[in-house]
């Protein structure tokens, strides 16, 4: 097939960015995103000009390297992270327009990267369960019910790839954050630390400049691992219960 | 001059002493955490390390050592220590904790081990991790890992191929991501106290070495370009395994050898590099512009059945048209006991047989279409819709996700792919290479898997070295220090510098014609061809010129555009690739020079008669270890190689059989 890809060019976080558009043909629909972006690229460096930046790694949809913005979309038109989507997704003729995310806790790094160190920067302020190696207990002497091993499972799914923080018109982090937040406090292992965990990662989310949540639910429909949106609920709840 | 072999390598002094303490197999780890030395924790403060690579065995590494009260410094190449390709471990992790009272125990795992690595791994090693197994899972559970259980609120437990005990603990198909964030959590604990500093999006670039020890790294600040020195008392490098010489792998894109290359152009040797993985159930390469491979959980065969066309007039066919009795279940043929459980190696080596004979399906890529049927219609006429989806409706959904093309309706087609490198650095028992100072960790070294790595055993290592190992090893090491502080403008660093600059001067000046993908894609289809599932005397030397005269065009006739004081991943990649072309030549070596067949190096010379792989425990048990010679960007000087014999004082070396 072909298309009219219109993607964001930008040398530099000072720099002038602006949509650049390039044709390209030949696009097979069994290719993924990424790949007709490869193959965008090796054209480009064939008429000497420097490739678009993007970011990836492992491709199959488990690292959250990958990133931009279809269409307005995160992660484009199917639920899932641009990696696993694939061209069969769109049509022949297609303009389809690729930028970076968009939020100030997300600096631009060059083309279509960003800088998403404000979520390790969260994980730092209270992301963890405090056990130093050694100091575990026989694993079996710790008992979780099942639905609260499953819960804090799925919670824990979360690839931290900004795609919640990119659909929220707020850029808010509170999926993310409410993701951890369920993560740990579901599991026996996580109470003691669980009153402390949430105020500190909260002021850190707010710290680095995220938005407020107002339940619109972009980031749920926008999630690819399908984290749902009563993780912020039990976030909100876990503050109040901490702030009393 | 040492007299050459093959006009391809000479042979070096054996290695003699791995470093292990005496006594029997299950005193040996005890001994060694009595014996190595004490560091008290006043004086760990004034200790740093640089650990490279933050996937589990570095991160796991990094949280540990920063919680003994060491300075560690960690290294990423990705935006976040969180990425690493340990996240994408799907089965699970073993550890012998035998809950299900089914006979388990540490030597049964430590046997295990041993048998699946087809005899080719060390003993005192394999027994050390099957030993710390159980503090694994102790470790992970404390930390929150939501591990799967059952409604007593117990973990649960599968079994896993190769191996007759349920051990295998999980966390539905995504246990390497729950391990990896929580020694990603560990190590940002770390952080935030102080002991540990990340830097991220930097690519370690060469080995800093002063007077004879490691003492620090030159690293390239990927969004700036900057080059830094980091100087520390020892360095740890936890950077991964090499199956992307192969270009097409199931790694992640960015997954490389960089770092280990350089340290053994630096001097440490290298242990069995042409020990790879290759896994049989991968989605198949759909076209010339594939980046990457996905693996599609070994489980499937329990229930999928595989075949090809008996007619090659028929590979083009809608598979749903070929009659029953036109079909060849060549698997359920030639291994009627094991049938399509058949190992990884074998299943593998047979899918490449049956597309060399033509009669492969799905795409025409190059030459030949590669792939067979994964069919799974018997299995949902005995089974429902219901039941088979409970059991693979998440793979189904990924491979209709990639394909277009719905299991349940269409047979799947399956392919074979790398996976995993057994060999890497060569590290003593305290996990050192042969650079006093320097380590290597998890998949990087080449230390527990021997030939073939089981299932489920990659996490456990990984975890093994970082948490339990590394930390009561290298205080062995460390409590000789602090050592003499490095001034930034020693000769040493400099130099080293001087190196980076100068090749990285070379690669943006060359402006060729070729980008770098092309090369790393010509690289990975001779290897592919050539050291890839069955290897012949005739194929590898082949390949050795082949790879010669492509690293010459790759220095001559490469184009990396940009400038190096930007974010530039051609130049990223330019650097990786061209180690690719030196490791290329050097697995090559490896698998010509050992004639026989182990694991997942088959020599088409040796097999038995029923074409299995036929070991030659006289002349080939031992490690092969080489040394680096000299060369850079043309010719490299034959490499050395050192033995290091395996005596197997506990177990006995068998002939594996699975008809």
């Amino acid at each position: 097939m072909k298309l009219t890809l219109k993607i964001w060019r930008q040398a530099g976080p000072d720099a002038a960015g602006q949509l650049v558009t390039y044709p390209v043909e030949g696009i097979s629909e069994d290719m993924s995103f990424l790949e007709m972006l490869d193959v965008l690229n090796e054209e480009l460096i064939g008429k000497g000009e420097e490739p678009v930046a993007f970011d990836s790694d492992c491709r199959e949809g488990i690292c959250g390297m990958c990133s931009l913005m279809i269409n307005g979309q995160a992660h484009g038109p199917e639920v899932t992270t641009t990696c696993q989507l694939h061209m069969r997704s769109f049509s022949d003729g297609d303009v389809i327009t690729i930028e970076p995310w968009r939020a100030e806790a997300f600096p631009l790094v060059r083309d279509l990267i960003v800088d998403r160190s404000a979520f390790d920067r969260v994980i730092q302020a209270g992301g963890y369960i405090s056990v130093n190696t050694g100091a575990a207990v026989e694993a079996n002497n710790i008992q979780v019910q099942k639905h609260k091993a499953d819960r804090a499972f799925d919670a824990a799914t979360c690839i931290g790839c900004g795609a919640c923080v990119a659909a929220c018109p707020n850029a808010s982090g509170m999926l993310f954050l409410g993701a951890k937040i369920t993560h740990l406090g579901e599991l026996p292992q996580g109470q003691a630390e669980r009153d402390s965990r949430v105020v500190k990662m909260l002021n850190q989310h707010d710290a680095e400049d995220f938005g407020g949540c107002q339940n619109l639910g972009e980031c749920a429909a926008a999630c690819p691992k399908g984290i749902p949106l009563d993780v912020i609920n039990q976030l909100n709840r876990d503050f109040m219960k901490a702030k009393r | 001059m040492p007299e050459l072999i093959d006009n391809l390598y000479s042979l070096g002094e054996p290695i003699q002493d791995t470093k292990a303490p005496g006594g029997p197999i299950d005193q040996k780890w005890t001994t060694a955490k009595f014996e190595n030395k004490l560091v008290n924790p006043a004086n760990r403060r004034k200790l740093s390390i640089i650990i490279v690579g933050t996937g589990l065995a570095g991160a796991s590494a990094a949280a540990t050592l920063g919680e003994a009260g060491y300075h560690v410094k960690s290294f990423c190449y990705q935006d976040s220590p969180r990425r690493a390709h340990s996240i994408a471990a799907q089965g699970g992790i073993n550890a012998a904790k035998n809950y299900n009272d089914d006979g388990d125990s540490t030597y049964r795992l430590f046997y295990d081990t041993v048998k699946g690595g087809d005899y080719r791994s060390r003993e005192d090693n394999v027994y050390r991790l099957a030993e710390v197994s159980t503090n694994i899972i102790d470790q992970c559970v404390a930390q929150g890992v939501p591990f799967a259980r059952d409604y007593g609120g117990l973990l649960d437990n599968r079994s896993f191929g190769g191996v007759q005990v349920a051990r295998t603990f999980y966390a539905a198909g995504q246990t390497g991501q729950q391990l990896l964030i929580g020694a990603y959590q560990a190590m940002e604990r770390q952080v935030a106290a102080g002991t540990v500093t990340q830097f991220t999006r930097h690519e370690m670039l060469e080995v800093i070495i002063v007077g004879g020890v490691a003492r620090g790294i030159v690293a390239r600040d990927m969004v700036t370009g900057e080059i830094e020195t980091h100087t520390a008392d020892a360095v740890v490098l936890a950077s991964g395994g090499y199956g992307n010489v192969f270009y097409l792998s199931t790694n992640a894109m960015g997954c490389n050898v960089t770092a280990s290359w350089r340290a053994h152009r630096k001097g440490a040797l290298f242990g069995n590099p042409c020990y790879t993985q290759i896994h049989p159930t991968c989605i198949p390469v759909a076209g010339d512009y594939q980046s990457k491979l996905t693996l599609m959980s070994e489980s499937l065969r329990n229930d999928g059945r595989i075949w090809v066309p008996k007619k090659r007039e028929d590979c083009e066919k809608d598979p749903r048209d070929i009659p029953e009795e036109d079909r060849d279940y060549y698997l359920e043929r030639i291994y009627p006991a094991f049938g399509n459980l058949v190992p990884r190696d074998i299943a593998s080596r047979q899918a490449k047989n049956m597309c060399d004979e033509g009669r492969g399906v799905g795409p025409q890529v190059g030459d030949f279409r590669r792939g067979v049927y994964l069919d799974f219609a018997d299995a949902l006429s005995r089974m429902s819709r219901h039941e088979i989806d409970a059991k693979y409706g998440n793979l189904f959904d990924m491979y209709e996700r990639i394909t277009g093309e719905d299991p349940r309706v269409v047979p799947m087609r399956i392919y074979p792919a790398v996976h995993y490198t057994m060999g890497g650095l060569w590290v003593d028992y305290d996990l050192q290479t042969t650079i006093p100072g320097l380590y290597a960790v998890g998949e990087s070294n080449f230390s527990d898997h021997g030939a073939n790595r089981l299932g489920a055993s990659s996490l456990m290592q990984c975890l093994a070295d970082g948490y339990f190992v590394l930390p009561n090893t290298i205080r062995n090491y460390l409590a000789g220090g602090p050592f003499e502080p490095v001034a930034d403008d020693a000769p040493e660093v400099q130099e080293a510098v001087a190196s980076v600059t100068s090749r990285i001067d070379a690669l943006l000046t060359v402006n060729g014609e070729r980008t770098v993908d092309s090369f790393h894609k010509e690289l990975g289809h001779i290897m592919w061809e050539y050291c890839g599932m069955e290897r012949t005397d005739a194929g590898l030397r082949k390949a050795i010129d082949l790879i010669r005269s492509l690293r010459e065009e790759f220095w001559r006739n490469v184009r990396v555009l940009g400038s190096a004081e930007t974010l530039n991943q051609s130049l990223e990649k330019a650097g990786r690739v061209a180690d690719f072309l030196e490791l290329g030549e050097l697995m090559c070596i490896d698998a010509l020079h050992r004639t026989e067949s182990c694991g997942g190096h088959f020599r088409a010379e040796s097999q038995t008669e029923d074409g299995e792989a036929l070991r030659d425990d006289e002349k080939f048990a031992y490690v092969a270890a080489w040394e680096f010679t000299g060369g850079d960007r043309g010719p490299l000087e034959p490499p050395v190689l050192h033995k290091e014999d395996l005596v197997y004082k506990f177990i006995e070396l068998k002939q594996r059989s699975y008809k």
